[in-house]
């Protein structure tokens, strides 16, 4: 930190959207070579301050500053001009292209893409990157095409860069090959913005910390000064605890028992092999895995919409058993099975974003009456208390859900699958980009299901959230069942080690 | 510091709030009053007309007698009927724009109802058998492509269409080999002497019925979408396919089911239209209302009773722009240009009801600043 101006300053930033008002007042600086840790709930503000940055949106008043100089960032033209470059937590690339033409489209003058090539090896050995430049898009892992968003950021000469919530698609061991290339960009004398909701991250990588809440800016520290507790009491806005409670099962029976269960996705690929388990009620049974590796195969073969190869899908309760497979989600409710499912996509599966919360809340009741038309007045109720009971933030039950923030759009979800006194509950990433306040209040719910008595099948991927919560975990490997561990013992480096092997390392 | 130079954006454009009704309806009004300013500028510099005289006979062309009125109304219920009609599909994302092709095969079976059953059938017999024959050749005009979408996933944009261009031949066809007389070409008046088939006249008047019909299926399918379990399995469906997967909607019954409504009500019109108002059939009998209905019942949002509004709009300018070009001795090309400008100005008005556009302030940084 040579320099005393810093290398971008925001003075008294306020943007609205219609009555929303996304950033109040916002002052924020960041410093060459310092990597800042942006933090906040769900609708805190961040991602529109840093569009604001970024040349995505306009802020309404307020200055910015580069490198002390005032500027207006009208578009992301002035925003690239002006050396920021952000990478988005959706990718903006282009899957038929290779990574060298991706990092070169848009740019002006002939292209050459040997130079460029030359341009983004001399880039990649600087900072320690793995690219192969020729390789297309499609035929990527998400972390390359992570590495390609930044390296295009890099190419074009940004030195002041912007991640939003870039870990959220990685690995711990991507993650940690991440966080070596932004020590090496801020050595560099980069200035790095980063925006993530784990604070073990934050705390590993990052110098300071700036904290907004309700779009307002709340303050700054540095990180070595501070620590988890304090950074999420300061983005609550109250205190917060941060553990998971794990009441021992009581009286677990099987309630759910898969055998043999093959899956084929509609390429024919096996996407299950032979999986068997049992799920007990009163119990959370985790499932880790990385990412495709049949999570999502599995869940939906127990709701009824995937079509599966063979085995059987069990359903034990005290009176009789039921087969599940072969049956569609409206039979397997006719069964008297009362099956409640958290899907990954939640905007795209479990909800209809345009529709709003009591109409929402109609689709698993609006079969109920003997009338053609359907019963809104009971919807309309549990609406009212979802919002009430989980502190969902909304105008009001007749805002379409696709207009709440990710936490509460979770909330909503939750709310109405547990609203059916199930005996099984099945959740995907049930916490994916929710801020850790709405977090906790996800395992919360998820536990008092457990409390009563529900089987509780958890789908997750950050590692040590699985093993606080689970009571078993199964690992899962390329669609095999690569072992079964008991949640309060298990070790992180040893599920992690199953997670890329069967049975983990003692088998190597 | 230094100042920043001033490339600040002029015009900023960003997304509204959602506007109070009163507030979205001025819009609205504003836009029809430039629509018709500018209407009257394009006529005045191309015609040298006075707008105001044009205008009179706009409305003279629809209201102008007791007669037009009726007729007015009457052309309204159909394309209301038609739109009516699409509006379950359109909810669904079910894009059939085979209205023409659905209300043809419905006009054609009630024909053929009327050529070889009339005079051995009582008209008590007779026309419940065309009501059926009708509804039933629509609806299953509309199945055939909904059965490939749902079987097949085929893009029912283009099968739909393509029902249209073989309704259209089948009528053709029909008509040589039922025309009268031999070697005209057209069918004529069917049964003119016994007016067997021909559907009654409501309380003495020949228009009543259409409207009658129009008002009804209104009500009905305003509450079908908004109240019914089908209405919602439709909008879920449209919404979002894997979400009715997810709730157990059997998505290709839901499909089916929906296009059958939809081409029954399109058969049901074809009825009207050769047994109610027309007694013969010709190729161009919809008159491409067909895909008229396609904007009507996309400018009310699929709302049926913003559809009143919308399908009353384009007839009362169909028919005052017929008007126009008579008494002014205009082409019928300009009442086109008239309704081009109007349709453009409504659709346009949205988009300022969707979005606000705020002009750089000026001196608005310094003030701020201090």
């Amino acid at each position: 930190m040579e320099s005393k101006i810093a290398a971008v300053a925001m003075k008294n930033i306020t943007k609205t959207f219609g009555s929303v008002v996304a950033n109040e007042k916002v002052n924020l600086e960041i410093n060459r070579g310092e990597i800042l840790a942006l933090l906040g709930e769900n609708g805190s503000g961040k991602t529109t301050l840093m569009n604001m940055l970024s040349g995505i949106y306009y802020p309404d008043e307020g200055q910015i500053f580069i490198n002390g100089k005032e500027e207006v960032i009208a578009s992301p033209k002035d925003a690239y001009r002006l050396g920021i470059g952000m990478v988005h937590q959706h990718f903006k690339l282009i899957d038929v292209f290779t990574a060298a033409e991706n990092i070169t489209l848009g740019q002006k003058g002939k292209l050459n893409i040997k130079a460029a090539t030359a341009k983004i090896k001399e880039i990649c050995d600087k900072y320690g990157f793995d690219v192969d430049p020729n390789k297309k898009i499609y035929d990527m892992s998400v972390s390359e095409k992570q590495t390609v968003e930044i390296v295009k950021v890099l190419y074009r000469g940004a030195d002041i860069l912007i991640l939003d919530e870039p870990t959220a698609v990685l690995t711990p061991q991507e993650t940690e090959k991440l966080f070596h290339v932004m020590r090496n960009m801020k050595e560099d004398g980069k200035a790095i913005i980063i925006i993530t909701h784990k604070m073990h991250e934050v705390e590993a990588i990052s110098d300071r910390v700036a904290v907004l809440r309700k779009g307002q800016y709340i303050g700054d520290m540095m990180t070595k000064d501070t620590n988890a507790t304090e950074m999420t009491n300061m983005m609550v806005g109250r205190t917060v605890s941060l553990n998971i409670k794990r009441n021992k099962p009581v009286d677990p029976k099987p309630r759910i028992k898969v055998e043999n269960l093959t899956v084929k996705n509609e390429e024919g690929v096996v996407k299950l092999d032979n999986v068997s388990f049992t799920a007990n009620s009163g119990e959370i049974l985790g499932i880790a895995g990385i990412s495709g590796c049949g999570q999502k195969e599995l869940l939906e073969a127990i709701a009824g919409l995937q079509k599966t190869e063979s085995g059987s899908v069990t359903f034990i309760s005290d009176e009789k058993t039921t087969e599940l497979l072969g049956l569609d989600p409206r039979k397997i409710a006719d069964m008297g099975v009362t099956l409640s499912f958290v899907p990954e996509d939640r905007l795209g599966m479990g909800l209809v974003g345009n529709m709003d919360i009591t109409n929402n809340m109609l689709l698993r009741s609006f079969r109920k009456g003997k009338t053609i038309f359907a019963d809104r007045k009971a919807p309309r109720e549990l609406a009212e208390n979802i919002v009430e009971d989980l502190e969902v933030v909304t105008p009001g039950i007749t805002t379409p859900v696709r207009r709440l923030s990710g936490g509460n759009v979770q909330k909503v979800l939750v709310g109405r699958e547990i609203s059916s006194a199930p005996t099984v509950l099945l959740t995907a990433y049930a916490v994916r980009g929710l801020d850790i306040n709405s977090a906790y209040t996800i395992y919360d719910l998820i536990n008092e299901q457990k409390e009563k008595g529900v089987a509780v099948i958890f789908v997750g991927e950050d590692l040590d959230v699985l093993l606080e919560l689970s009571d078993r975990i199964l690992v899962l490997c390329g669609g095999k069942v690569s072992g079964i561990v008991d949640g309060p013992t298990a070790d992180k480096n040893q599920v992690g080690m199953m997670m890329t092997q069967i049975g983990g390392q003692n088998n190597g | 510091m230094a100042k920043a130079e001033n490339h600040e954006p002029f015009i900023h454009i960003s997304k509204r709030d959602v506007l109070p009704w009163y507030k979205s309806m001025g819009i609205r009004a504003v836009a029809i009053l430039a629509a018709l300013v500018a209407c009257a500028i394009v006529t005045m510099v191309l015609t040298g007309d006075n707008p105001i005289s044009i205008y009179a006979a706009i409305f003279r062309g629809a209201f102008g007698s007791a007669r037009k009125t009726w007729v007015t109304l009457q052309s309204m219920s159909i394309l209301l009927l038609i739109s009516l009609a699409l509006t379950p599909a359109f909810k669904m994302r079910f894009w059939n724009i085979g209205g023409e092709g659905q209300v043809l095969i419905g006009g054609l079976a009630a024909a053929a109802c009327m050529i070889c059953l009339g005079g051995k059938l009582s008209n008590g017999v007779l026309i419940p058998v065309m009501i059926v024959a009708s509804i039933a050749a629509g609806a299953f005009w509309a199945f055939i492509p909904a059965f490939l979408k749902a079987k097949w996933n085929t893009n029912e944009t283009l099968s739909t269409l393509m029902m249209n261009y073989i309704g259209i031949q089948l009528v053709a066809y029909f008509t040589v080999y039922w025309e009268v007389p031999k070697g005209s070409g057209k069918i004529g008046i069917i049964n003119q002497n016994g007016n067997e088939g021909w559907l009654p006249q409501i309380a003495g008047s020949k228009y009543l019925l259409a409207i009658i019909v129009a008002v009804v299926v209104t009500i009905a399918m305003y509450i079908y979408l908004n109240y019914s379990k089908h209405g919602y399995e439709l909008t879920v469906v449209g919404e979002s396919e894997q979400t009715a997967r997810y709730v157990g909607i059997k998505v290709s019954k839901v499909i089916i089911r929906t296009m059958l409504l939809s081409g029954a009500i399109c058969g049901l019109v074809g009825l009207l239209l050769v047994a109610g108002i027309n007694h013969t059939i010709t190729t161009t009998i919809t008159d491409g209302q067909g895909f008229t209905a396609v904007m009507v019942s996309w400018m009310a949002k699929f709302n049926p009773i913003y559809m009143i509004f919308a399908s009353f709009l384009i007839v009362f300018l169909n028919r005052g722009a017929s008007e126009i070009s008579t008494a002014f001795g205009l082409n019928h090309s300009f009442s086109d240009i008239l309704t081009g400008i109007i349709l453009f100005f409504i659709i346009g008005c949205e988009f300022f009801i969707t979005y606000k556009i705020s002009f750089r302030k000026k001196n608005g940084k310094e003030e701020k600043a201090s």
